[in-house]
């Protein structure tokens, strides 16, 4: 097994001081220590990210990773998986990536159900370039590129990825630690593409401490029913990145589908493929 | 007859580049060379296609604008091309379709009279033009039940139904005894290169011409041992190759020009993170969509220049069947090699040109990558010599595998620290150096022709064809690059330089290639330029280099 410390690396963390982003980070380093203690092999864990304030994570814990470009985390993590379906694959991305730059991406991911989890840190501004709405943001929001306000309603990715076919649907908080750790593990070991959308404040460019702590509540199995799609929408509407009284988090749905690598490779494991015979075919050209 | 061209005719969906298949099948079988050209337009039904079949004795790789035969199944198949037809030619047309002079045969009547579905026309073409060329039934007969996989009964009735309603031979086409040769094209050589040289994966979106090279992959895709790909753009295919290379698995990704614009992003990624990887782009007329279905090599500064960032690639150019089989092993060996993007860059004549193959699979053997030796702590990005850091990858229980877009240290962790950049920078660009040398020791510049003539004709890639053929006939020196990126300049020089004339021929606009040689000092005298998306044919390309010539 393998304990929190030992999952640290060399590398100086550089958020800012109350970022959200330590909730996610501690969360995902307390279920990698978990789930060794139940026998994950940490040398078949790989951790991607995209480009932004989110995807230091992979700088700052100890294990394999693929630190991509903004908007291409689902592609490459969805290469990993299929040429070596015996790793474990975990995304990171960012509100820009995942909603923004690389939305086709991430509705392919989702219809696909390809077998990873996808986390996505939500803090609906622009961090890292210091500032500007995002797909998320609210109408209204004033950054530095809509300083008279956002023109554009906000996107609500809860419901966008149940449209899309996607197999676990989650939303977390990343000021509550213990509740996020229980998404992520759940989404891991979920067969299929899990979806976990992170609210994650910006202590610097957007402060959402407050209002998410006054109206995010926990969705329960007696009172939510995760195998009922339509139970799911309804949650899914209930609140629409805007403004709003209650904000659900939990699992919104999860439902067992073939995947998309198990469909596709029937078996076969792409690294350890021996080339054909191409001599027989060249016969059938004759 | 030693050689002999026919063009086949008709509108699209009338199958023509089948029959035309069929037809060069039957000319294999009885020992001749082929080189299978096919024009068609953009669309599914209607509009113009015509394949046109050269046959010869020797080996060739070019056709010609002159044909024998022309089998018409409409009538734009008489008027768009009866002033092709050589002195002595014939015309074999659907007889209650067409009106021309030569031999009519009721295609359509015949097919109805059998109770056959409309497209069985070209079968009953097939027949006819057996018996026009003089070949015996049995031979065709044995073509048709190798070939056509649904209703071999019903067609072989329509096929001899229309034999022998031909009364005589126009033609005698006797069985020359060579060796019989798969006929393949380009698309399907590189193909067969990759998967000889270890292709584990292969990823793409279709767009023509390339797209021939994932319906082949995953048509074979078990007897090949090859997973195939379709995602959701040029974008996914990819970043979705970096991933499964990062894995370990030897992928290739194939698109045309404007498919490859969308790669660039992913290109300088694997630049930056050393992801090992082959580019097929297989070029069309561009800007933007083009003309989709035809022909040109307008990508060449694109492609060798494609990529933000400063970063080694290797670019080679195949000129035929044969060299796009073995270039394309060469390109995956040596991304593995050197941890770099390859590209192979053909174009849609050679991509879907079918030739006589004869190529010795193996002479292409999966090589190795520089792998980790296990020993102390495994670092990615280790700083070495020669720029090659040892590869693991992830699932190995001794390695931590960092990949990264960003600039990083050895381990793969971020920096942004100048002594880091400059020092990763470097490792990185001393790969360039170490691959020029390796290259040194292949063949990166090819010369035809009469060797003593001071005379040259320069081209690239598909081009090559009518080139060699048109140097024999005027007893000229063609000198032809297979690497185009590092631009072998110290061969390239050494074969110009008692060169007096030389002659730039290539299909495009503005001479990308003498414009490439020319910054590196060799000047061109003349160039050739052909860019209406049709390739040079060997009797055109004759007349233009006579006339630079007089």
């Amino acid at each position: 097994m393998t304990t929190v410390k030992e999952l640290e690396t060399y590398a100086q963390n550089t958020w800012c001081p109350g970022c959200g982003n330590f909730g996610i980070l501690n969360s995902i380093k307390k279920v990698l220590a978990d789930l060794t203690e139940e026998g994950l092999d940490l040398s078949k864990m790989v951790l991607a990210s995209g480009i932004g304030c989110h995807a230091k994570i992979v700088d700052y814990i100890k294990v394999n990773s693929f630190y991509s470009i903004h908007g291409r985390v689902p592609p490459p993590i969805s290469g990993i998986k299929l040429a070596n379906p015996d790793l474990v694959v975990i995304g990171h991305a960012g509100d820009g990536d995942a909603y923004g730059e690389g939305i086709e991406h991430l509705i392919f991911s989702a219809k696909r159900n390809i077998n990873v989890t996808f986390i996505v840190h939500n803090n609906r501004v622009y961090g890292l370039t210091t500032g500007q709405f995002t797909p998320t943001s609210p109408a209204g929001f004033k950054g530095r590129s809509t300083p008279g306000g956002s023109p554009e309603e906000p996107l609500n990715p809860i419901d966008l990825m149940l449209a899309s076919g996607a197999t676990f649907v989650a939303r977390g908080f990343a000021g509550k630690p213990k509740h996020l750790q229980l998404l992520i593990k759940a989404g891991i070991k979920h067969q299929g593409f899990a979806f976990i959308d992170v609210l994650q404040p910006c202590f610097t460019f957007y402060n959402t401490y407050d209002f998410y702590n006054k109206r995010v509540y926990e969705l329960t199995d007696k009172a939510h029913d995760s195998s009922d799609r339509e139970a799911a929408l309804a949650r899914a509407r209930e609140w629409s990145y805007g403004e709003g009284e209650r904000i659900p988090i939990g699992i919104f749905y999860q439902v067992r589908r073939p995947t998309y690598d198990e469909k596709l490779l029937k078996g076969r494991i792409p690294i350890k493929l021996k080339p054909g015979n191409i001599r027989s075919i060249l016969k059938k050209h004759i | 007859m030693e050689e002999l061209s026919i063009l086949i005719g008709g509108k699209a969906g009338d199958g023509i580049r089948q029959a035309g298949q069929t037809l060069a099948r039957l000319l294999n079988r009885i020992g001749y060379r082929i080189f299978f050209y096919d024009d068609y337009p953009s669309l599914i039904r209607g509009g113009h296609n015509f394949s046109i079949i050269r046959a010869s004795k020797k080996k060739i790789l070019a056709h010609k604008e002159k044909v024998d035969l022309i089998v018409a199944l409409n009538q734009d198949a008489v008027e768009k091309h009866k002033h092709r037809l050589n002195s002595g030619g014939v015309i074999l047309y659907d007889s209650k379709k067409v009106e021309a002079q030569g031999v009519g045969v009721d295609f359509m009547g015949l097919v109805k009279e059998l109770e056959g579905a409309p497209i069985m026309r070209n079968t009953a073409a097939l027949g006819a033009l057996a018996k026009v060329l003089n070949i015996e039934w049995p031979i065709l007969k044995r073509v048709i039940t190798d070939t056509i996989e649904k209703e071999v009964d019903l067609n072989l009735k329509i096929a001899q139904s229309a034999y022998d309603q031909v009364e005589k031979a126009c033609f005698s086409v006797p069985n020359l005894n060579q060796k019989m040769l798969p006929l393949v094209s380009g698309n399907e050589a590189i193909a067969l290169g990759a998967v000889q040289a270890g292709l584990n994966m292969y990823i793409a979106y279709p767009m023509t011409p390339a797209s021939a090279i994932l319906h082949y992959l995953a048509e074979h895709e078990n007897d090949l041992s090859v997973v195939t790909i379709h995602p959701e753009s040029e974008i996914g295919v990819a970043l979705m190759a970096l991933g499964a290379a990062y894995a370990g698995a030897k992928t290739m990704v194939g698109t045309s020009g404007g498919g490859f614009a969308l790669m660039t992003e992913a290109l300088s990624l694997s630049g930056q993170g050393e992801f090992p990887i082959v580019f097929i782009v297989s070029q069309r007329p561009g800007p933007s969509t083009g003309v989709p279905t035809y022909t040109m090599q307008g990508d060449l500064s694109f492609v060798i220049h494609s990529g933000h960032g400063e970063f080694a690639k290797l670019v080679l150019a195949p000129g035929d069947a044969e060299e796009a089989f073995y270039l394309t092993g060469l390109a995956m060996n040596l991304a593995w090699k050197f941890q770099i993007p390859c590209f192979v860059l053909s174009d849609k004549h050679l991509s879907e040109s079918i030739f006589s193959f004869d190529a010795d699979p193996d002479k292409i053997k999966p090589e190795d990558p520089l792998l980790w030796d296990g020993q102390g702590e495994y670092k990615r990005y280790l700083d070495t010599q020669n720029g090659i850091s040892p590869l693991a990858f992830p699932g190995n229980p001794a390695a931590m595998v960092k990949a990264t877009s960003y600039e990083h240290d050895e381990y793969g962790i971020t920096t942004e620290e100048s002594d880091q950049i400059v020092r990763m920078q470097q490792k990185r660009l001393r790969k360039k150096k170490t691959m020029e040398d390796e290259l040194s020791r292949h063949e990166q510049v090819k010369v035809y022709g009469n060797l003593e003539s001071k005379t040259v004709l320069l081209c690239w890639g598909s081009t090559k064809g009518a080139c060699v053929e048109a140097a024999e006939e005027l007893g000229l020196k063609v000198v032809q690059p297979l690497v185009l990126e590092p631009l072998p300049i110290t061969p390239l020089r050494e074969v110009l330089s008692d060169a007096d004339k030389i002659i730039d021929v290539e299909v495009n606009a503005t001479g990308q290639l003498a414009k490439l040689l020319s910054a590196h000092g060799i000047c061109i005298d003349d160039m050739i330029l052909r860019f209406d998306g049709r390739p040079f044919t060997l009797d055109v390309l004759l007349e233009k280099v006579k006339e630079v010539l007089s």
